[in-house]
């Protein structure tokens, strides 16, 4: 499958400055594309208008030529940087977790979820501990794209490792097409099988 | 480490537990930060570095005063000799003891950026010249926090800190949201500041930037410390430190072998007997059930029994 970013340019108000102009780009299935750039560049603006989170302002982001569906589950899902905001605070953690599919026993020892985590609120985990349930429940077989928004900047190393293992793992598995923003160019250059720098001048995506 | 060169924190069998509601009216004591020792001396920067959620920024706000009402300490923290009290904080915080929040969230939201760094203590050509040095432009005076751009707000805290001359700087994870290039030139400005006689007890995830500055790391892991080591052994690579959780901590680095090893740390309503990293570890033992010191190894503390 092939998700298709084509001519997206984006601002929030027709009197803002431009955040994004004239972005394209292509992610093919299995392939991991990383996005590097300063802050401030329009790297997780870029990740909320692939995901459909944000409208550009024109442009489209096309699956194998289709828009993207607006009912059901998305094939394209985002994996947040803060967890601790994209998890419904007054749900306990198995609603989270199941929200979209049933994520086998398999997947959640693997993720390191630890059982008695299911009957917390999300308030009682450290932000590691969440940020394994916010990937766990993404990884479903229907989802064809993950974009990874600095999804483990927030973690301790090891976590990180552990984390990365399994969303590589779980990639290659379903063959997920994977778009990686990240600060860190060591990570980038050990989890991406392409980088593209989005700076000032993006013209080159 | 020179014994000339004075102490300025130091912390002693450090104990913090938290007072909560287990099931219904039933209170119960959690604790968070077990025996814990570590100490800052004149030019030294220290740098803490472990797992998130191993109680880091615990530490910070137990040095300085912060903690919620249902905070429990025990043990001692010192500040230049004497014991830091609450008298003792009032007449030294901000002056003497500055401290880099982890959140922009301690900014003042309804007080103007300019005005609330120069605070009680400073001026504002002070001000000005540290907005200066930390790309901060003249507008940004005028401009509220949530005006601010979070790189922005991490410089404004920053430079709040190291406007007065303090003698001890406790930086929570001043670096992240930094571009690499100002959070460089952030913590050499920190490693000028140490060199000039302040002690810096710098929390940080950015392990990289820690082998930079620092004099000597600690590793955190589950609420205490397990490894105190100069800056030097941790650079050499993994075989030259003494806690297996360094070493793998060490390993995971992408930059390195990014190969993460299993589990996760215990939580800290239900810790094991003996030694917190037992569950993980590769070299696990019967002695490994007992009480763990802190003992000396190779120039390094380490709470390890095997540790050689």
């Amino acid at each position: 499958m092939q998700l298709k970013v084509e001519h997206i340019d984006f601002r929030y108000t027709e009197k803002s400055p431009w955040i994004l102009r004239d972005i394209s780009l292509t992610i093919e299935s299995g392939e991991r594309v990383g996005i590097v750039g300063p802050s401030g560049c329009g790297k997780s603006t870029l990740a909320k208008i692939i995901a459909g989170y944000e409208k550009p302002t024109s442009g489209i982001v096309t699956i194998d030529g289709q828009p993207l569906p607006s009912k059901g589950m998305c094939p394209v899902q985002m994996i947040f940087q803060h967890p601790e905001y994209a998890v419904n605070p007054r749900w306990k953690m198995k609603k989270t977790l199941n929200e979209c599919w049933q994520p086998g026993d398999e997947l959640i020892q693997q993720m390191g979820i630890e059982k008695d985590w299911l009957n917390r609120w999300p308030a009682e985990l450290s932000g590691g501990e969440l940020q394994r349930f916010c990937i766990a429940r993404v990884l479903s077989p229907d989802v064809k794209f993950l974009l990874c928004d600095e999804v483990t900047t927030m973690l301790d190393v090891i976590t990180q490792a552990q984390i990365w293992q399994v969303l590589l793992e779980n990639a290659k598995k379903n063959d997920y097409g994977m778009l990686i923003v990240t600060h860190n160019m060591a990570l980038a250059e050990k989890v991406c099988t392409r980088i593209v720098s989005l700076g000032t001048d993006t013209n080159g995506l | 480490m020179e014994e000339s060169k004075k102490t300025i924190l130091e912390v002693k069998d450090l104990v913090v537990s938290f007072n909560m509601y287990k099931k219904g009216f039933r209170k119960e004591d959690l604790e968070v930060i077990h025996s814990l020792s570590i100490d800052v001396k004149e030019k030294e920067i220290v740098a803490i570095v472990g797992s998130s959620g191993s109680g880091k920024s615990i530490l910070a706000s137990a040095i300085l005063g912060l903690l919620p009402g249902n905070a429990k300490t025990g043990g001692s923290i010192d500040y230049m000799g004497q014991p830091l009290d609450d008298v003792r904080r009032k007449q030294v915080l901000g002056t003497e003891i500055a401290y880099i929040p982890q959140s922009v969230d301690h900014l003042d939201p309804v007080m103007k950026v300019g005005p609330q760094v120069v605070g009680v203590h400073s001026t504002k050509e002070k001000q000005r010249k540290m907005f200066q040095k930390y790309q901060l432009d003249e507008k940004v005076e005028q401009m509220y926090p949530f005006q601010l751009s979070g790189g922005m707000a991490r410089r404004v805290l920053i430079s709040a800190a190291v406007l007065e001359t303090p003698k001890l700087i406790i930086a929570d994870e001043p670096t992240p949201g930094l571009s690499v290039d100002l959070a460089m030139e952030t913590l050499k400005h920190f490693r000028k500041i140490a060199d000039e006689g302040t002690g810096i007890l710098l929390i940080t995830h950015d392990i990289d930037l820690a082998f930079e500055v620092a004099d000597r790391i600690a590793v955190f892991y589950a609420g205490t410390i397990v490894e105190i080591s100069p800056t030097e052994d941790f650079k050499r690579g993994k075989e030259y430190l003494r806690h297996p959780y360094s070493q793998a901590f060490l390993a995971a680095l992408p930059q390195n072998e990014f190969q993460p090893i299993p589990g996760t740390q215990p939580y800290a309503g239900n810790l094991p007997e003996g030694c917190l990293f037992a569950n993980r570890c590769p070299y696990v033992s019967d002695r490994c059930s007992g009480e763990i010191p802190m003992r000396e190894v190779r120039g390094g503390k380490v709470r390890c029994v095997n540790a050689t």
